[in-house]
């Protein structure tokens, strides 16, 4: 694979955070690393254990491939491959291969000098997957608890655990959750709009700027937060809404066991009128 | 600014504060009702639990008295359900139905002192319904929900003349708002505090609506059937769930809800359960409104009815499962004018009285 002429001069060595400069090489594009080897460790060890079990199991439909975490009775302990093993040594996998990642970018933006911003949005969703099948299973004390890695199981395991709570959009950090997820498509779809609009100038005209930019949303609603700021926005946004989700769940259960609606009796106690 | 730095940390403690004590946090205990990864759980705190468990003790049983003597019906007059009792083990259900419904108000509660078959007071003929409602829930519907613990009176009164969780026609708030509020939107315990339809127990549990609405087709196919109708089914269920302190998926696997084979077999207990609750509630709670005097009446004028709420009481069985029948073989069989009225019973329809409010036609098959 070629390189780009320019390419050269920011493949630097040194900004690792393990292995020295043992694994501090390139593979056509890629960085490699010492975190590169074990994401490919973990991820084809991963992979080829979900086909072993999806093999055991009884289809190769994929939507129905399911391998399920074990029975709630192994507790925190250790089960046989073939009733739930499978699922634990998979989410080991799973869990290394996507911190790996994560320390791979933390590799690559010291080498090139840049915040750490890019591995932290990458962490929090593997944070929300770790609350899902670590933190949420040991507050509970089962392995059984994290949701079984299937197409189709994984959401039916999400509709029945939202009905262990009677009515899960009365979960406030569910809530929170829905409302950053809309509000990062709404600022994403504007923003996406304002810089197409802006490039895509009538035959004849100049591209418009950051001058333009700012004019419209001023008018349209009295404030543009600026071009540095969207980024910032975007980026609250859509990791509050991870993050929100991660709360939602782990919530239901280990911190409250009733009905979610129930939850809001709190504010009908509230002293003002009651 | 400056005053934002200042009770930014107050403020955070006091909401941090506010969400912890709205929390029952961990350890819990856990219940798997499905195959695993498949999320049918119960999560159950286990001082809420502990606290349930000790509500809902079987009371102490009077014991059983040597066989033999004259029966009741020689020695005493009117005694028309359990006339064929020794009088020993007449007199030990009388007082054992004295401590379960009358403790402090005795046996006065029902019976004119000195004169124990008079009819003059209105309670000794709720309670030859109410004997004669208990057979044939034990005799009848025993396979189909209460066996093997059985009812007595006290699986409901708990030693009250009223059972604490009776229900009757909830006409809601009074509403200044024109369009009134659709008999939904104020978070009633009816429904576990959802803004769902707060009276679903008038057209399921008294009158007889269908409640299962899902349709098996990939598009809607059936005549007048809509998400507001499958409100008052989710306010049914809400009820259910709330009154056993279980969840949906103690009953449902909710990929599926009506498909059976992939219920859990308690949702076949429920199904009789609904038609075993109707049959009391028009077969042998209603008819007791002609003696009922207008204190014991709902505020829409309706007899006091029973629910799913009136036994379990917060268990998912009554009592947790404590046996209440095998002491008390009497009341483990019809005996008496009890056989007749099984029949009537039996045979009284669950009228539908009209459209349940705000939701229009609900008809269409079960």
């Amino acid at each position: 694979m070629t390189m780009l002429s320019f390419e050269k001069k920011y493949r630097v060595r040194g900004g690792t955070l393990l292995g020295g400069d043992l694994f501090d090489f390139w593979v056509g594009p890629f960085y490699v690393g010492f975190f590169g080897v074990t994401t490919i460790f973990f991820s084809v060890l991963g992979t080829a254990l979900i086909l072993y079990g999806a093999s055991q199991g009884p289809t190769w439909n994929i939507w129905q491939i399911n391998i399920a975490p074990p029975d709630l009775s192994y507790g925190l302990g250790l089960a046989p491959l073939s009733d739930g093993g499978l699922w634990q040594i998979i989410t080991i996998c799973a869990t290394g291969a996507f911190v790996s990642w994560a320390l791979r970018q933390v590799e690559i933006s010291r080498k090139l000098g840049m915040g750490l911003h890019v591995p932290f949005a990458y962490g929090v969703a593997v944070f929300a997957y770790v609350t899902l099948v670590i933190i949420r299973p040991l507050l509970l004390g089962a392995w059984g608890h994290g949701f079984p890695y299937g197409i189709l199981s994984h959401l039916d395991w999400v509709s029945n655990v939202g009905y262990q709570y009677l009515h899960f959009h009365y979960n406030p950090a569910h809530m929170l959750a829905i409302t950053f997820f809309f509000t990062t498509t709404l600022a994403l779809s504007m923003h996406g709009g304002l810089i197409l609009s802006v490039t895509n100038p009538p035959k004849g005209q100049k591209v418009k700027t950051a001058e333009h930019e700012n004019s419209f949303f001023r008018d349209d609603v009295g404030y543009s937060i600026g071009a540095l700021g969207i980024h910032r926005l975007g980026l609250f946004l859509a990791l509050s809404a991870g993050f929100w989700s991660a709360v939602c769940i782990v919530i239901s259960g280990p911190f409250w066991t009733r009905g979610w609606p129930e939850w809001w009796n709190w504010w009908l106690e509230l002293g003002i009128w009651n | 600014m400056n005053l934002l730095h200042t009770i930014r940390l107050p403020l955070v403690a006091v909401a941090a504060a506010a969400t912890l004590a709205a929390c029952n946090p961990p350890p819990h205990d856990t219940v798997q009702r499905g195959f695993r990864g498949t999320g049918m759980e119960l999560v159950v705190d286990k001082a809420e639990r502990a606290e349930s468990v000790a509500a809902n003790e079987a009371p102490d049983v009077i014991p059983q008295v040597p066989p033999g003597g004259p029966k009741a019906s020689d020695l005493y007059e009117n005694v028309e359900v359990l006339g064929d009792l020794t009088v020993g083990e007449f007199t030990r259900v009388m007082a054992s139905i004295t401590q379960w419904v009358a403790p402090e108000e005795g046996c006065n509660y029902c019976h004119v002192p000195g004169n124990f078959a008079s009819e003059d007071v209105y309670t000794k003929k709720v309670a030859r319904s109410m004997l004669a409602m208990t057979q044939r829930l034990n005799e009848d519907w025993g396979e189909k929900h209460v066996a093997p613990a059985g009812v007595t009176c006290y699986t409901c009164h708990r030693g009250q003349a009223v059972p604490q969780y009776v229900w009757s026609h909830d006409p809601g708030p009074e509403t200044s708002d024109k369009f009134g509020n659709s008999g939904q939107n104020i978070p009633s315990p009816a429904v576990a505090y959802a803004s769902l339809p707060y009276d679903p127990l008038t057209p399921f549990l008294e009158e007889d609506y269908p409640i299962s609405l899902q349709g098996n087709t990939a598009l809607p196919t059936g005549p007048n059937v809509g998400t507001k109708q499958a409100e008052w089914t989710y306010a049914l269920m809400m009820h259910f769930s709330d009154s056993l302190n279980a969840n949906c998926t103690f009953c449902h696997n909710s990929r599926a809800f009506s498909n059976w084979e992939q219920s859990p077999y308690q949702r076949v207990k429920a199904w009789h359960a609904i038609r075993m609750v109707r049959e009391t509630n028009n077969g042998y709670i209603k008819p007791t409104g002609e003696w009922l005097p207008p204190h014991r009446l709902g505020s829409e004028g309706d007899v006091p009815k029973v629910s799913c709420m009136t036994c379990h009481q917060g268990a998912y069985k009554p009592m947790y499962g404590a046996n209440m029948i095998d002491p008390f073989p009497s009341l483990a069989r019809k005996s008496g004018v009890a056989v007749d009225m099984a029949e009537a019973a039996a045979a009284a329809k669950a009228e539908r009285q009209g459209p349940v409010p705000a939701v229009g036609n609900m008809g269409g098959g079960e």
